[in-house]
Parts: structure tokens; sequence; C-alpha cells
């Protein structure tokens, strides 16, 4: 087993739903396969999903919704099995 | 007189709070340029007399935040604020709130504001003053025969659209009568389906509509016309290269359209700047209301260079109690303007936003050359606003020249650091349909996607 990190390569707003009234896209805990969206990122009004690029279980998120973020910016950690 | 107006807060950013501190500093008020975190060093609160930090960058903590505004209000002694465009400029609960706190609104009345952003009641309020809407049903339809009776006045091609829809969904084209007795009971059941409610009702289709939009500023008594913008280069609805006049008219249609646009603002005693956009058919000639933006746009320049009039500080004169300074009869429509919006997209990955750094900067000279922007060599732009960068603005002494001009315009435009919409320009300014004003608004796109797959062969 070994950790992974997820990296934002935009800077913005990180989100973790899709719209403020929806669930999370992922909940810490869930296992995920590498194309697994597990947010938003929105630069310039444009949004762009963030996949978890391994699959496995997800750990912890390093920033909250609605964080700003900036380019290479950790934003999840995972365990894969 | 604009003694009205003792200090001015601007509760927006980028280039348009440049743009509106440059008309307050002209007829000597005092600014605040009320920013969020990230915007302390702009070009705004660089010129502005004060800076008050309203907030976090995101917009919903400082430019959408109401309570910061009134907060900066009261904080800094300003009695007026200016919205700009986007933001808080077309909330009637924003202006209402600087109203109650006893400061001016740089714009219309509340009610006008909302009763303007209610589309229906548009609609109707355009039709009483006798301004024509796109034809439709006159209310919801609930069969065949009745939908092919209400066609003959709608004309066709029509569009079936489902009541309770919205952002383009439960929307069906008929061509001719036969085509809406086939359509017509698949949108009521789509219909029923997407939204639980089975009502439909008919549209008229214009399908190579222009976009025309009408400039118009009232004292409250008076509305004047500054004649029309033609803005039909649009993607994704999100306008590109904006000129005026509209090379598609002839005199005699733009008295009529720019007519009709100030009889509507002169029944709703309109305050401000403002303007009525329209579909214009090409085929026939029409031209249709569609919506009223209550607030300064960001094409404003190009009806500032063909009439001379400054907008901006035509609304700090209102809003501050002056009336209007001139007559219809006063504007002459002088010459033509282009405005080419340069945004931090890249155009060679579907226009994804590109901010950063501005490492290089040189702008365009010369007569007839204007540049609305907040950049400056060396600004970082933040990734959490909107895309637009400056406003490449041409006047010519007819579209010819102003073409000619806007080449060599985007020639000496040096702007790197970030991928950007100037090099898209240059390439527009090539094209022949472009010189001959053969476009609606789908043209922009239908090129893009040309350009993209001639690009890739």
């Amino acid at each position: 087993m070994a950790e992974h990190t997820v990296i934002t390569p935009l800077p913005g707003t990180f989100y973790r739903k899709a719209t403020p009234e929806s669930a999370n896209y992922v909940e810490v805990g869930a296992q995920v396969s590498a194309d697994t969206v597990i947010g938003l990122i929105e630069v310039m009004k444009q949004f762009s999903e963030l996949t978890a690029g391994t699959a496995g279980r997800l750990n912890a998120f390093l920033v909250e919704d609605g964080d700003l973020v900036e380019p290479g910016q950790v934003i999840a950690t995972l365990d894969d099995e | 007189m604009t003694q009205g107006i003792r200090k001015l807060l601007i509760a927006n950013r980028g280039e348009i709070a440049v743009r509106i501190i440059r008309a307050a500093k002209e007829l000597g008020i005092p600014t605040v340029a009320a920013c969020s975190e990230a915007d302390v060093d702009s070009q705004a609160a660089r010129m502005a007399d004060e800076v008050h930090i309203l907030g976090p960058a995101r917009a919903d903590k400082s430019y959408l935040n109401v309570e910061a505004l009134l907060g900066a209000l009261k904080a800094t002694g300003a009695n007026a604020v200016h919205p700009g465009y986007g933001f808080l400029s077309e909330s009637a609960d924003f202006a209402e709130a600087v109203l109650a706190a006893g400061a001016i609104f740089v714009g219309p009345s509340p009610d006008t504001i909302r009763r303007m952003g209610d589309k229906a009641e548009a609609r109707r309020t355009a039709q009483e003053a006798g301004v024509p809407v796109v034809p439709g049903s006159p209310g919801e339809l609930f069969d065949v025969a009745s939908a092919l009776e209400a066609a003959e006045s709608v004309g066709y091609p029509l569009l079936i659209k489902a009541s309770a829809g919205g952002g383009g969904r439960g929307i069906r084209l008929a061509e001719n009568a036969e085509q809406l007795s086939e359509e017509f009971p698949r949108s009521q059941r789509e219909a029923q389906a997407a939204f639980g409610n089975g009502a439909v009702y008919l549209e008229r289709f214009i399908s190579r509509a222009r976009h025309i939009e009408v400039q118009v500023l009232g004292d409250g008594q008076h509305a004047v016309h500054l004649f029309e913008r033609e803005c039909s280069l649009q993607r994704r609805r999100q306008k590109i290269f904006e000129e005026a006049p509209s090379p598609a008219l002839d005199p005699q249609q733009r008295e009529t359209l720019c007519t009709s646009a100030v009889r509507l603002a002169e029944s709703l005693g309109y305050k401000g700047a403002g303007t009525l956009e329209y579909l214009y058919d090409d085929a026939t000639g029409e031209f249709f209301f569609i919506e009223m933006n209550t607030r300064i746009q960001v094409e404003h320049p190009v009806s500032e260079l063909i009439t001379g009039i400054d907008l901006v500080q035509a609304m700090l004169r209102i809003a501050g109690g002056e009336p209007l300074g001139f007559k219809q009869s006063d504007i002459q429509l002088q010459g033509a303007a282009l405005q080419m919006r340069l945004n931090a997209e890249d155009p060679a990955r579907d226009f994804f936003p590109s901010p950063g750094l501005v490492e290089s900067l040189i702008w365009p000279q010369g007569k007839g050359v204007r540049v609305d922007t907040h950049l400056y060599q060396g600004y970082r732009v933040p990734p959490y606003y909107d895309s637009l960068l400056a406003k490449l603005i041409v006047h010519g002494c007819d579209r010819a020249e102003a073409l000619a001009r806007a080449r060599v315009a985007v020639e000496q435009t040096t702007l790197t650091g970030m991928a950007n919409t100037l090099a898209l320009h240059g390439e527009l300014l090539e094209q022949p349909w472009l010189h001959s004003a053969d476009f609606h608004t789908g043209t922009l796109e239908t090129w893009l996607a040309e350009r993209r797959s001639g690009g890739e062969a």
C-alpha cells in the first residue's frame, strides 16, 4: 500500500460538489477509480473536473470546499491497495 | 448638479473599475475602490483616492457581498455607488439597500431593474410601448388544432417551447404545418416528462438573426439613444467583437429601431445608461426586442466613439441629479467604431482560461485608437474572476477605415505572459465575411469550428 496525492494543475477555487445544493462527489473513505471525479476547479468562471488519477481509497481532503488553490497544490490523498 | 455625488464607491473590478474611476476623476469626484483581497494590487486600487477591502477573493465574499459593500459606504463616507457591469449591477435588492443606506445608486430605480429583469414583464412592457417582440402564441397551447391556428400568426419556422423549460431544454423546431402536427404531441410528452408540466407555446424561429442593441440614456424625464451596436459575433453567447453602427441597417431602419428604444426607455421613466437588445432578421428586415440591460455594458466604448458622448460621465451626472445635457438632435452619428475583446483564454485549447503574469505589454497608438484595460507590466491576472484583459477599440471615418485601423492596432500590440485572444482577432480581421459584414449570431462559432478542423488536417 502506498499513499498518492491528487494535485491540481490549475489555480482557482476548489469545490467538492457540482452545485451548492448537490451532495459531495465523494466522501473520505470511499473507494475511487483513476477517473472518479473528486471535485471541481473553477478558473475564470470555467469549471474543470478534478479526477483521482489513481485507484484506491480516499484518505483525506487537504482543502475545504470553496478554498482557493494554487497550481501544484495537494487537494487530497489516497491509498492504493 | 454633480455635487450630489461627494465621493464615489466603485463596486467592481477590472477594466470597468478603471474606466469609472477615470470618469469620476474627470468630474472632480473623489473615488473609493472597493476591492477583494486578491485585487489590492489592481490598477483600480492604484488609481483610486482610497481603497477599501471588502473581503476574500471569492466574489460571494467580496464583490457580491451586499453587507460588506454597505459597510464600505459607511466606513469611507462615500455617498454614491457605481456598480459597473456583472456582479451586483442588476440586483434590484442591492440598489434598494444602497438607497436605504441614504446613498445614490448610479443606475435606474430598483423598480425599473426588477421590472426589466423579469423576462415576461419586460416583454409586456415592450409591447405596451409599441416595441415589437419575437412573435409567439398568446399563451399556452394544449392541442394540435389550436397550435396550427396559432402558428398562422406566429409564422414558420417556429419553435415549440415548454412553458416550464429553460436553458435551451424542451425546445423543438417546426419548419411547416406538417412538422408542427408531428412535433407538437412529442413536445407535450417531453415537457411532461422533463418538467412535470406538459404546457407548451410557440415562438418564431429566426434562423439568421443578428444581435443588435440600442444604447439609451435617460434622466428620468427624457431619454435619448446613442444609435445601435452590432454584437453578432459571439461564442457561447459571449460577445467577442462588437461594432457601431450596425452595418446591416439603412438609415430608415436605424431610425425606426432607435426611436423604438427611446419610446420604451421613456415609458419606464428611465434614469441612467441602458441597453435594449434586439434580434434582427436579415431575411425580412424585422427586429424584435428580447431584453434590456439596466447598466453600462462592456461594449459601451464603440457608442462613445461614434457620438462623442462619455457614457460613464453622463451616468454620474444623471445620478448626481443633473438633467441630460443634450437633445436627440445634438447627437450625430460619426463614422464607425470596432471593439475587440482580449481575453485570457487559449483559442488553441477550446478557449481554456489562462491567468498569469503580464510579462511584456505594448499597446497600439495613434488617431482613433483606444485601449480600455486594467493591465500593467508585472500585474498578475488572478484566476478568480472573468477573463477580460483589455478592449482594443478603434474609430474610423467609415467601417473600412476602422477595419484597417483595427488590423494595424492588433499588429502593434504585444501581450505576453498568458494565452490570449489577440492573434485570433488578427485572423478574424482577415476574413472576407467580416469585411462584407455577412454574418449572424452563429457565424463565429462556425468559423471557429472550421478553423480548428482545418488546422488539424
